[in-house]
């Protein structure tokens, strides 16, 4: 490849250069997205945790720009915050079960049954929710728990607590779970399942050998939504949680109430690490190599 | 291939921290406002207005919810229209949920005014958020109960730091059909409150911690509670003990009025500590509820508006404190929100027996009610020989309070 002649005109000539110059235009073209990973994402988690290792001076609420670990030192000493830790991670679990639970038999209706019309319509129908705003969707089942509510007067209503909690998000990040496990089925051609009943498989052998192998990946993928979004949730708790908390609720507390964005900071790194750990994990089942 | 990119990103991080670490080195004072000093309280130097000039046109709020009434929840509640025609200010008004909220929203220099409880104001006076007010500048100042002037949580050695607004008390709720025989005492939400396990509600934040040891004082005297506000370590702890104990039965804890209205409406919460304005909206909604003063007193809070340390609207600030505290403004927030108004004068625009059932301008009713103070270092009821726990050992011990 030779450079040709620019045949006049800024534009055409500016073309040429960035022809004539690949790293140039490489670094173009990689510059903005780079930018974007590199200083607002990790810049900002950089800034998390450089902030956690200050502290404020206790009255005024103005933070004191002293390095040191007190923050960490106060999360690892205090048994209230493994606590709440662990019912995070807990409700984050469950979240997680429940969703691919339900989420399993409505994907592969979409993906191996319904008709293609049908299939555009539950599509739709799994994404309607997410227009709704979270907070509607919050609020309407803190009416459908109350006490003479909807689910109370059936007798189901679990009440106000870590319960409801479970069941509100299972709720709100349903749809994460969905669209990945539909995708994923989507991608498994008819004929493997014909095959396989062919080779005289039965339906649970068709499941266990050929369906969730498919599968894995894209429960694993819709685990990360439904995981990390529960991790870091707070609002639902403090809708439907009754008297609990969890992690968000300490970062929340600690802004607002103490006006302790270090702690706050501090108590925020949990979670990045929990995802950290979670995602080393799953990328040693190699469920990530095939997304 | 994979540890080079490792190394890179590690290389970025390291970059990131180490810039971030220099700039920060020479930002160490924080842009000079100073901090309460260790062992006293010395308020950061905040210039004070000497004279009033024009109107800015526009004013930016932050208040309790119900104390900046523009018509919109009610059309017949409106001080605010009034304000804005006479003086030209443009009202923006931003509701705040808890003091903790109002403190850190303050922080932001983005609002003029704020209608900051006694828990809130030494905090954002420490933080030098808010400047001093100068009294001279409000002629309708002089209206304002003596007993409300100059007290711990609105000036700092002599100086006044906004104006009082009114006061009232932190009250027992009670659902009339679920709790028999109406409570008279806040061992109803205490010792008692296993009889409604589950049911129980307390109000979510820190300075509640002030009720258990309000309740303490009278139950444990042993304990040499004088002050809620002024409790060291052992006090703290056993008013701690006592919340861990109301923990188990408490079924939520709230700072949002709505949320307890609806909670005290569908029975969800049947006793727990309430403020009259949210008494009246459940009331109005049909809600079968009553709230009593216990036995025992009630802390209670003492508002008080104060101008922020960066408001580029001092004269529409100045106004406005002046207009809140008129006669007619005074009455009808008084009426509305339910609680004693600060102006006495208000009290003959109110409606008839108003002033008397919230005893404003009693003085040893006030003296009863423990107005919220943020807790200091040194204690607030004059022991030397102890040092008492910071509003933010407060904090920690809330959030262990609710596991």
């Amino acid at each position: 490849m030779v450079g040709q002649p620019a045949p006049g005109g800024g534009g055409a000539a500016s073309a040429g250069v960035l022809h004539r110059r690949p790293r140039l235009r490489l670094g173009l073209l990689l510059g903005p997205p780079v930018l974007w990973l590199g200083v607002l994402y990790l810049g900002s988690l950089a800034a998390l945790f450089i902030t956690s290792l200050w502290t404020v001076d206790a009255f005024g609420g103005n933070i004191q720009r002293i390095w040191n670990l007190d923050n960490y030192r106060d999360l690892a000493t205090l048994d209230v915050y493994r606590t709440i830790t662990l019912r995070t991670l807990a409700t984050a679990a469950a979240v997680t079960v429940i969703d691919a639970l339900l989420a399993f038999p409505i994907a592969l209706y979409m993906a191996k049954v319904a008709s293609p019309r049908a299939q555009r319509l539950l599509v739709v129908a799994v994404l309607m929710p997410l227009w709704a705003s979270y907070l509607v969707k919050a609020y309407a089942w803190r009416g459908m728990l109350a006490t003479g509510g909807p689910l109370d007067s059936v007798g189901l209503s679990p009440g106000y607590g870590l319960a409801a909690t479970v069941l509100t998000l299972s709720y709100l990040w349903l749809p994460y779970m969905i669209l990945p496990m539909y995708a994923g089925l989507e991608r498994l051609p008819g004929s493997l399942l014909e095959a396989s009943a062919d080779l005289g498989a039965s339906t649970a052998t068709t499941m266990r050998r050929v369906v969730l192998p498919v599968l894995f990946p894209a429960v694993v993928a819709g685990s990360i939504f439904t995981f990390s979004l529960t991790l870091g949730d707070y609002i639902a708790v403090k809708i439907v949680g009754g008297a609990n908390q969890m992690l968000g609720n300490v970062v929340y507390d600690s802004f607002l109430t103490g006006n302790n964005t270090p702690f706050a900071a501090a108590v925020a790194t949990i979670p990045v690490a929990v995802m950290l750990v979670y995602l080393a994990a799953v990328r040693r089942t190699g469920a990530l190599d095939s997304l | 291939m994979k540890r080079t990119s490792m190394l890179a990103t590690a290389a970025a991080l390291a970059l990131a921290l180490g810039g971030c670490g220099t700039s920060s080195g020479d930002g160490g004072d924080d842009g000079g406002t100073g901090s309460a000093a260790q062992g006293g309280f010395t308020a950061p130097d905040v210039p004070m207005a000497e004279e009033l000039g024009d109107t800015e046109g526009s004013l930016s709020v932050l208040a309790w919810p119900g104390y900046a009434e523009d018509g919109s929840t009610d059309t017949s509640v409106d001080w605010v229209t009034p304000f804005e025609e006479k003086t030209g200010c443009q009202v923006d008004v931003k509701y705040f949920g808890t003091s903790d909220e109002a403190v850190s929203l303050m922080k932001s220099g983005q609002y003029d005014v704020v209608s900051a409880s006694g828990d809130a104001s030494l905090r954002l006076v420490a933080g030098g958020d808010v400047a001093p007010v100068n009294t001279d500048l409000i002629p309708n100042y002089a209206d304002v109960w003596s007993f409300l002037k100059d007290r711990d949580w609105n000036s700092v050695d002599g100086q006044m730091y906004g104006v009082p607004h009114g006061y009232g008390a932190n009250l027992l709720m009670y659902n009339t059909e679920e709790v028999s025989p109406a409570p008279t005492s806040w061992s109803a939400v205490f010792d008692d409150a296993s009889q409604h396990a589950g049911k129980v509600t307390a109000y979510d934040s820190p300075i509640y911690i002030a009720d258990a040891a309000l309740y303490l004082s009278k139950t444990q005297p042993d304990l040499g509670i004088e002050d809620p506000y002024a409790l060291d370590e052992d006090q703290l702890a056993a008013a701690v003990d006592l919340l861990k104990k109301q923990r188990e039965n408490v079924g939520e804890y709230w700072s949002d009025y709505l949320k307890e209205t609806q909670a005290f409406k569908t029975g969800d919460s049947v006793v727990g500590t309430t403020w009259q304005v949210i008494v009246n909206l459940a009331q109005d909604e049909k809600a079968p509820v009553e709230a009593i003063l216990p036995e025992e007193g009630a802390t209670g809070w003492s508002d008080t508006w104060m101008v922020s340390s960066k408001t580029e609207h001092p004269n529409c600030a100045y106004a406005w404190m002046d207009h809140i505290i008129s006669p007619e403004a005074n009455a009808a927030v008084a009426e509305w929100f339910g609680e004693a108004p600060a102006n006495e004068k208000a009290c003959d625009l109110t409606s008839e027996g108003f002033c008397d059932t919230y005893h404003a301008g009693d003085e040893s009713y006030a003296d009863q009610i423990h107005y919220w103070t943020t807790p200091i270092e040194q204690c607030l009821d004059g022991r030397t020989d102890v040092q008492c726990t910071t509003y933010q050992d407060w904090t920690q011990a809330w959030t262990e309070i609710k596991g």
